[in-house]
């Protein structure tokens, strides 16, 4: 019996203790912002490596979900007569729910884990320790400029996500299915709103690029300097990251839509 | 501390965790301006004892002070003042992959001064001649050998003239040229700018030629014996012997602590 609670106590002060490393290491991290701010090419430098590298996949998977999403959607709404609503359906999915939630599972799947890695690697490589030796606080050097690249990254994925997949939409319901273009594009504007359709689903996705980008840095900063310590956090940056991402996305759509 | 002290360990005892001590109540002077060399075994804490110099880790017990100054974990702003008077060759180099050999020299000058990029451009070359490699300047880190890297990161290592160059197994894995080269080079160097030179390493030849003291350490971080490299390959101390001759017999064992061979074979079941 005194063993059981023995092992549970270790456990739960285990896991405080991670939590707490965690928060500290997020604080840490906010107090480095502005000195990666005043440095905004290190900024740019990593934009190109985390965003710019992951449009191929972002741009593909929008496409090919927006063609699946029309033809879905077109299905169930042609059987009660409104498959001329099929546009608005198929952007409302799209800005408010599968623009920022995919593009955050495939953010971390792509660039988390090149963030971890790369991160993990240069812990193993001695590169951070150089770099403090040297009186170069690495937060501030190597994982601010990757924060906040990011964190502005994320947004503007999610909305070419959005924005492809409703081209890819166009393309099945006016050259596929033959409803009419003018009909597709209007029911979009006026029925979408720029403020609290779009623009919540661009906040979304910029609080999703806080929580991908901060779990797979923390991930590499923490990780155990081996070839299987970087393995096993390249993996829990990716469930990590997607669960609190589902969860979040559950809290902020309550948040956000709960009104309408 | 004496004036000419500029390193003092005072009763140093640090371990990773509670069950396992590297370092017990370990106590040593390195004077400025000179080269001392702590010798040792693998695993006996030299690595450890040179990071607790530069801050990497708090010690459990006693103090480190540089210059007349504690150096305090706790105390980041403090840590950064001492270590940009300082200066680490790692043992792999830890080189920054994604730079160019000149773009790593150039990295500590770019960061942390603000000289014009001309300037900065001949302080790299400077440095770069300085270890033999002026013209690698523009190779990648991937086309250069381990050696070169080693070289590469001394460079790097010295960029900002510091007061304490600190050398992380220098001569591991360097070819006979250049493992000479590597030991004219630290106590060159230490002649040249005046710094102090801190070597870890267990290569005892190289080590005696360059150093003007000489710490040798065995497991626990016990100091066995320091003095000149004279004085140490005179001692007719069976450890200091064994460690500077590289007997195989003596007071330090080969063989980790084992059980009986018989009994691991399983010889004993037989009877």
């Amino acid at each position: 019996m005194t063993e059981w609670l023995a092992v549970l106590g270790a456990r739960t002060l285990a896991a405080l203790r991670g939590w707490g490393r965690s928060a500290i290491f997020f604080v840490d991290l906010l107090r480095a912002l502005p000195q990666a701010l005043r440095r905004f090419d290190l900024v740019v430098v990593q934009m190109h490596a985390i965003g710019n590298r992951s449009l191929v996949i972002i741009l593909a998977s929008g496409l090919a979900v927006g063609f699946v999403l029309a033809l879905q959607m077109y299905y169930a709404l042609v059987k009660y007569g409104a498959a001329e609503s099929l546009g608005l359906v198929v952007n409302l999915s799209l800005v408010r729910e599968l623009g920022p939630v995919v593009t955050a599972l495939l953010f971390a799947g792509r660039a988390g884990t090149s963030l971890t890695a790369e991160i993990g690697l240069m812990k193993a490589g001695e590169q951070i320790a150089a770099l403090e030796l040297m009186a170069i606080d690495p937060r501030a050097r190597v994982l601010a400029p990757r924060f906040v690249a990011g964190v502005l990254s994320m947004p503007l994925l999610a909305i070419l996500f959005s924005a492809i997949g409703i081209i890819g939409a166009w393309v099945v319901a006016v050259g596929l299915i033959g409803i009419d273009a003018g009909n597709f594009w209007s029911i979009q504007q006026s029925g979408v709103d720029a403020w609290r359709d779009v623009g919540n689903g661009v906040a979304k996705s910029a609080v999703f690029g806080i929580i991908c980008t901060a779990v797979a840095l923390y991930q590499g900063y923490e990780t155990e300097a081996t070839p299987e310590g970087v393995a096993y956090a390249t993996t829990r940056t990716v469930v990590t990251s997607s669960l609190a991402v589902l969860g979040m996305d559950f809290i902020l759509t309550a948040l956000m839509f709960s009104t309408l | 501390m004496k004036p000419d002290t500029l390193i003092e360990i005072d009763h140093v005892t640090f371990g990773y965790d509670e069950r396992r001590s590297i370092l017990n109540d370990v106590s040593l002077c390195f004077a400025r301006g000179k080269v001392t060399s702590i010798l040792g075994g693998s695993g006996c804490g030299k690595t450890t004892l040179m990071r607790l110099i530069a801050g990497v880790h708090g010690a459990n017990s006693g103090r480190v002070v540089f210059d007349g100054e504690l150096v305090d974990v706790h105390d980041r702003d403090l840590l950064y003042r001492f270590r940009r008077r300082l200066g680490m060759l790692f043992q792999f180099g830890a080189l920054f992959t994604d730079l160019s050999v000149y773009d790593n020299v150039a990295f500590p000058l770019r960061e942390m001064t603000d000289l014009p990029e001309p300037l900065i451009h001949d302080i790299v070359l400077m440095k770069l001649n300085a270890v033999g490699l002026r013209g690698a300047a523009r190779l990648k880190i991937s086309e250069v050998s381990g050696g070169m890297a080693r070289r590469i990161a001394l460079a790097r290592a010295i960029a900002l003239d510091p007061e304490l160059i600190m050398y992380d197994e220098p001569f591991a894995g360097l070819d006979l040229i250049s493992m000479g080269v590597a030991a004219k080079l630290i106590r060159t160097l230490n002649d040249v700018t005046g710094a102090t030179s801190l070597v870890v390493s267990h290569d005892v030849p190289e080590c005696m030629g360059i150093s003007d003291h000489v710490v040798l350490m065995s497991s626990g971080g016990r100091i066995v014996a320091q003095g000149t490299p004279a004085e140490l390959m005179a001692s007719t101390e069976p450890e200091v012997r064994q460690f500077v001759r590289g007997e195989p017999d003596g007071p330090v064992k080969f063989h980790y602590p084992a059980v009986e061979m018989a009994e691991d074979f399983g010889l004993g079941a037989r009877k």
